[in-house]
């Protein structure tokens, strides 16, 4: 983990190396101070001597200047190797992501990439800021300071040893127990925010079945008990402090007992003595300091994990190594493909396809929901890889084509669509990003996007919000369709893309195919009967095989679950045209 | 002193960030306080004490330095044979200050997590019960991230302020105070040459934290643009890929981390120098002090002392830090301010009113007709109606519901629903149909009174349903919403939400008659099968099919059902339907149904258009009128 890591510091290196030596060269100014202190009473005050006392603290002023140096360029230093090593971890998280296929996106899900560009880089900065910076200048004080108290006096340094030795056993204890008790309350606390939450989005079923009181009271129990654990976890971090002033003041009362002794026996001076209790606090604290960082540095290793696995993913795609880069005609095959999402899975998703679409055919697909249907036709541009047998295109392997130039010639729309921040013809231009403005509306009036898009006050450069929120469902299908026209593919798939399109339009937006795309290979996946009745064959899926396949007359004769869906749905059965009145209620004004 | 600050993920924000804006800072401060005192007082009283006396026993020992060198090791030095008991009995002295010290320290930090925990504590009940009592409208008008965001950030920054800045602040407080009176007992000249320089560390600061608020506040528009990018492009990878858009997305990506990178940089450079500086400026400050110190001692002046300056130095050093500290924990207060303020609000929030009267009790019928109230579980039930004059009326409940003229807007300015006026008889099922957003789902919301009519009335049984106590009416009214949430617990659990004191065998007649029977005893652990995340694990035909099983157990005479639309897989869809169909089984059922097959048998179908009723009838009826009712019906079979 920390070596994919650290390999993203990669320009920030030098930064980042300079850091700590300034901290610690700050530190070795600053260590000095109580040492010319002493030299300042024994030889300038004890001794009457004046001159000394304006030299030494000249020369002490120049120790805090060159301090103070270090010291920013330490911070500038820190700051720019931090913000550079986020930014790094962010860009390579980023660019890999790029190259991911599905089934890699699939495996984390979008909130959790979410997260991990983020938060968790945010946490490895703050982590590696403080590892910069602190986790030299404790360490780098601690030793200074003892290297300084014995080259004062040994016998007295002891005093720290004993010191030291009982703060990091007590340490270690506390810190070992507290993190474990830690862990344990803050994985109830995010329990009992989660049931929050479940209240909060299931408001309308506690109201209406009057369950308030018992909510209440299950939620008191709960909050009980984390206060309990909450209790317990810090009783214990109560110790910290105290112990710490224990060992301090423990320090300070020997140091002035053994220390009387040996200036009165003359083996010490009273300068020497102060600056003793002055590094008495600096190793003590920056012992302090150490444990602390330590605790969060740990804490910051679930997000280093979560950061080096999407690094470290490889993509489950590759591109063949001679591609081919262009593709034939719209023709597909389907060889004895057999087709699961995880390769342990024992049920495969898709089981012994074989299938041939000529060039320019209109495929109708139709089955209920987990039929696989989406599953199907994604393996035809190579969303997924089949696990056995072989999906052709224009006669040959989609494995052996190029990846753009195989997704440009087979534009999905898929089922769960998205739009772009930015403009209608922005978002239009992604299926192409040379298409003249003639062409993008050529493209929304075969998807029957241009009626709405028109009546719009700023027509096509009218704003889409993050997530088309601002145009109704039927009326974004329509607009996902105009961008995959923009593709002038060979092969066009609409996976249930006019779900949200009343029937009248969908039966135009068909129509409009037909006219002007006419060789154009094209896959209908819907749940409408009417939306596919009309193509040159139907293909019926069940449970991840070919059930039927034929026209609509020959489906009636010989497919029990086509017949099925069929009088589901006409004769006074099926659901309502709602989205005829949901898209603006046109026909109605008729 | 360094606290341990045991926190999980994240950490406090750094120092310079811009602070946001709190209205009535003092109100809220007091308010807090308040809340502490009713229920701490004493605790934090003794907290006071604690540190004062720790507090006063850290200032003792430094005093104590001067002794040492001045009392005791002056005089000592050359004797032959030197006097070591005074200072024996000064040092066990100064021990015991310091054992005080150390016990009183730890009193206060035992006593503030009782303190802080108890409120947290307290806190979060009340916010839930408050949540609880709220009406519907609330729930419907705030954003759930915003109400759950009061659950984890602002009581997570209530609890650091509870925990660490106002103690904190105390200490500070008192420790200046204290120091700086011994510092002017001590040397008066020295006290003033460390006030200038202490007048530069704030000035300096004050600086640097001007240009940092500012570099803050570009380095937070940078990342917000930043995430909202990633949060954006993660949501349409899929998309991203069939268009091949990869390379164009990650220019666009690389240009707004950079600028992030660039504003991180400014900021945090201010930001991460201010520490350095200020402790530099801190041994200027000694540096002065000791040269200053050094030539009044060798002069004699004013009686200062080797030992005076020994313990002054050590005074100056701790000067400094309480000073920064106390501007550091100010920022954190204000953040906890702004936090506590959206804590307030929403436990000031006016909970759901109830002004009825009318309850449900269990009834037995007697032999001459009339009805009498039992304490047992009878099957029947009956509205028991309190008078003015005290006389007690009780009315058998049948499901009769009644809108007459009912008008109704979820704000006053804008009426929602007109004129409503229908009936459904004991038994009788109403069907809703319309598009989205014609006022299917607000009627219903105005049965069980999530909402309440602007005008006109809605009867049920008869009576006002503004006269029966909101408890007792939704009691009567079974609901299976579109989106079927579930709750952590077992799927026996889930149903039973529907009845608390249904026995197991109840809720497996209730999942038989709503066809879920057959599918729970296919999970692994059956009924006993945890249900986590709101049932992810679950399809959603399954889903709605404990919601009809949780309906089923309550039992209710009127139900209330949303048809979902999403499509389902036909078995399942087919159980769903049939679920449905033995639960509206002799109740009175109000529908906004999808299906034409549900629409087909109703009592009455309502159409329903930007919130008037434009059709109203059987469906043989509706389909000889020709108009809309015909034109839905024939709409999904147009082009068959």
């Amino acid at each position: 983990m920390l070596k994919t890591l650290l390999a993203q510091v990669k320009e920030f290196t030098l930064v980042s190396l300079l850091t700590p030596v300034f901290m610690v060269l700050e530190v070795a100014f600053e260590m000095i101070i109580p040492r010319l202190m002493a030299s300042i009473i024994d030889k300038g005050v004890s001794a009457g001597d004046m001159q000394h006392i304006y030299r030494v603290g000249a020369v002490m002023l120049l120790t805090a200047i060159g301090g103070l140096l270090c010291g920013i360029a330490g911070g500038v230093f820190g700051s720019k190797a931090s913000a550079g090593f986020a930014r790094n971890l962010r860009d390579a998280m980023f660019t890999n992501i790029q190259t991911f296929s599905f089934a890699n996106i699939d495996r984390f899900s979008t909130a959790g990439l979410v997260t991990r560009l983020t938060t968790d880089v945010t946490n490895l900065q703050n982590a590696y800021m403080m590892a910069l910076r602190m986790f030299v200048r404790s360490p780098a004080t601690f030793i200074v300071a003892i290297i300084m108290s014995v080259s004062i006096s040994p016998r007295l340094a002891m005093i720290y040893l004993v010191a030291i030795a009982f703060l990091v056993c007590v340490m270690v204890f506390l810190i070992t127990h507290v993190t474990v008790y830690f862990r344990q309350v803050f994985e109830k606390y995010d329990a009992l925010n989660e049931s929050v939450q479940e209240n909060v989005s299931a408001i309308r079923v506690v109201k209406a079945y009057v369950r308030e009181d018992y909510e209440n009271k299950i939620f008191s129990r709960a909050s009980y008990n984390i206060y309990r654990m909450f209790l317990k976890a810090e009783g214990l971090t109560v110790f910290i402090a105290p112990v710490m002033q224990f060992t301090i003041y423990g320090c300070i009362l020997a140091l002035s007992w053994f220390g009387a002794h040996m200036i009165v026996a003359g083996e010490l001076t009273t300068g020497n003595l102060m600056s003793m209790l002055a590094y008495c606090l600096n190793i003590l604290t920056s012992l302090m300091f150490m444990a602390m960082i330590f605790v969060m540095v740990t804490m910051s290793i679930p997000s280093g994990k979560r950061v080096t696995d999407v690094i470290n993913e490889r993509s489950t795609l590759t591109n063949p190594e001679n591609p081919v880069v262009e593709v034939k005609d719209g023709s597909i095959e389907f060889i004895d493909v057999d087709f699961s999402y995880r390769e342990d899975s024992k049920e495969p998703v898709l089981q012994d396809i074989n299938l041939s679409i000529r060039s320019g055919e209109t495929i109708g697909i139709i089955g209920a929901t987990g039929s696989s249907k989406s599953s199907l036709v994604s393996l035809i541009s190579r969303l997924y890889d089949v696990s056995q047998g072989s999906v052709k295109v224009g006669g040959l392997d989609v494995r052996e084509y190029d990846l753009d130039t195989l997704r440009k010639e087979v534009a999905v729309v898929l089922q769960k669509n998205v739009l772009f921040s930015g403009t209608i013809l922005d978002n239009l231009r992604w299926g192409d990003p040379d298409a003249t403005f003639d062409e993008c509306r050529r493209a929304c009036r075969l998807a029957c996007a241009d009626e709405f898009i028109e009546k719009m006050p700023e027509g096509y450069n009218t704003q889409i919000s993050q997530g088309g929120t601002n145009v109704s469902g039927g009326q974004k299908q329509r607009l996902c369709i105009a961008r995959a026209l923009l593709r002038k593919p060979k092969i066009l798939i609409l996976d249930d893309s006019t779900s949200a399109v009343d029937t009248a339009t969908d039966a135009r937006i068909r129509k409009a195919f037909a006219e002007e795309i006419p060789d154009t290979t094209k896959l209908i996946i819907a749940q409408r009967i009417s939306s596919v009745q009309n193509a040159d064959r139907i293909l019926v899926l069940n449970e991840g095989r070919v059930q039927a396949f034929g026209s609509h007359e020959e489906l009636m004769e010989s497919s029990d679950i086509y017949r099925e869906i069929y009088e589901a749905q006409t004769g006074g059965n099926g659901d309502f045209d709602e989205a005829a009145l949901n898209d603006g209620g046109l026909r109605w004004q008729k | 002193m360094a606290e341990m600050n045991v926190k999980p993920m994240g950490g406090r924000r750094g120092r310079g960030m811009p602070l946001p804006k709190v209205n009535n800072p003092g109100r809220l401060f007091v308010r807090i306080m308040k809340e502490l005192l009713s229920n701490y007082g004493v605790h934090l009283a003794v907290v006071i004490v604690c540190i004062v006396v720790s507090v006063f026993a850290n200032v003792q020992g430094t005093l104590f330095t001067q002794k040492l060198i001045d009392t005791y090791i002056q005089p000592m030095i050359g004797q032959t044979n030197p006097d070591f008991s005074g200072l024996a009995a000064a040092i066990t002295r100064v021990a015991c200050f310091y054992g005080v010290g150390i016990a009183a320290a730890f009193t206060q930090n035992r006593l503030m997590i009782n303190v802080n925990q108890g409120t947290l504590k307290h806190m979060r009940l009340r916010l839930f019960e408050k949540m609880e009592s709220l009406p519907i409208k609330y729930f419907d008008t705030h954003s759930h991230g915003d109400i759950m965001s009061v659950y984890t950030n602002d009581i997570d920054t209530l609890r650091q302020m509870i925990s660490q800045s106002i103690p904190q602040i105390f200490n500070s407080v008192i420790t200046i105070v204290t120091v700086l009176i011994s510092m002017i007992r001590l040397s008066m000249p020295l006290t003033m040459s460390t006030l200038v320089m202490v007048g530069v560390m704030m000035f300096v600061t004050g600086q640097l934290a001007k240009r940092s608020s500012k570099q803050f506040i570009r380095q937070q528009k940078a990342l917000g643009s930043l995430n909202g990018y990633i949060e954006e492009m993660m949501t349409g990878q899929k998309v991203v890929k069939v268009f091949c858009h990869e390379q164009i997305s990650l220019d666009e990506f690389r240009q707004k981390n950079e600028e992030l990178y660039q504003s991180a940089y400014n900021a945090n450079k201010f930001a991460s120098i201010l520490m350095p500086v200020n402790a530099q400026i801190g041994n200027v400050s000694y540096v002065i002090c000791a040269v200053l110190g050094g030539i009044l001692a060798l002069n004699g002046f004013g009686g200062f002392t080797l030992g005076a300056l020994a313990s002054f130095l050590t005074f100056n050093k701790s000067f400094n830090m309480p000073i920064s500290q106390v501007s550091q924990q100010s920022n954190s207060i204000i953040m906890a301010l702004a936090g506590a303020e959206r804590i307030f609000a929403l436990l000031d929030e006016e909970p759901e009113k109830d002004d009825g009267y009318v309850t449900i009790v269990n009834a037995v019928q007697q032999p001459d007709g009339t009805l009498t109230e039992t304490d047992e579980r009878t099957g029947l039930w009956a509205w028991k109606h309190q008078h003015g004059d005290g006389r007690l009326e009780y009315k058998k409940l049948e499901g009769d519901v009644r809108f007459n003229h009912v008008d109704f807007g979820y704000t006053d300015d804008k009426i929602v629903l007109h004129d409503i006026v229908l009936y459904a008889k004991p038994g009788q099922k109403i069907a809703f149909v319309g598009s989205t957003g014609a006022g299917k789902t607000t009627i219903t919301n105005l049965i069980n009174r999530f909402y309440d009519v602007q005008d006109g009335k809605i009867r049920y049984d008869g009576i006002n349903i503004n006269k029966i106590k909101k408890a007792d009416l939704r009691k009567s009214l079974g609901i299976v919403l579109q989106e079927t949430h579930l709750f952590s617990a077992t799927v026996m659990d889930n149903i039973r939400y529907g009845r608390l004191d249904a026995t197991d065998d109840e809720v497996i007649a209730a999942a038989k008659l709503a066809n879920a029977d057959g599918f729970i005893r296919r999970l692994p652990d059956g009924y006993n099968t945890f249900i986590k995340g709101d049932g992810a694990n679950l399809s959603q035909g399954q889903r709605q099919l404990l919601a009809i099983a949780r309906a089923a157990v309550a039992d209710p005479p009127v139900l209330i059902l949303d048809e979902a639309t999403s499509s389902i897989d036909t078995h399942t869809e087919k159980l769903v339907q049939e679920g449905m169909d033995h639960l509206m089984k002799g109740r009175t059922t109000f529908v906004i149904a999808h299906r034409l097959s549900t629409v087909k048998n109703s009592n009455c179908i309502v159409v329903l258009e930007n919130g008037r009723i434009v059709e109203k009838g059987t469906h043989e009826e509706l389909l000889e009128l020709k108009q809309r009712y015909y034109q839905l019906y024939t709409g999904s079979s147009a082009s068959a």
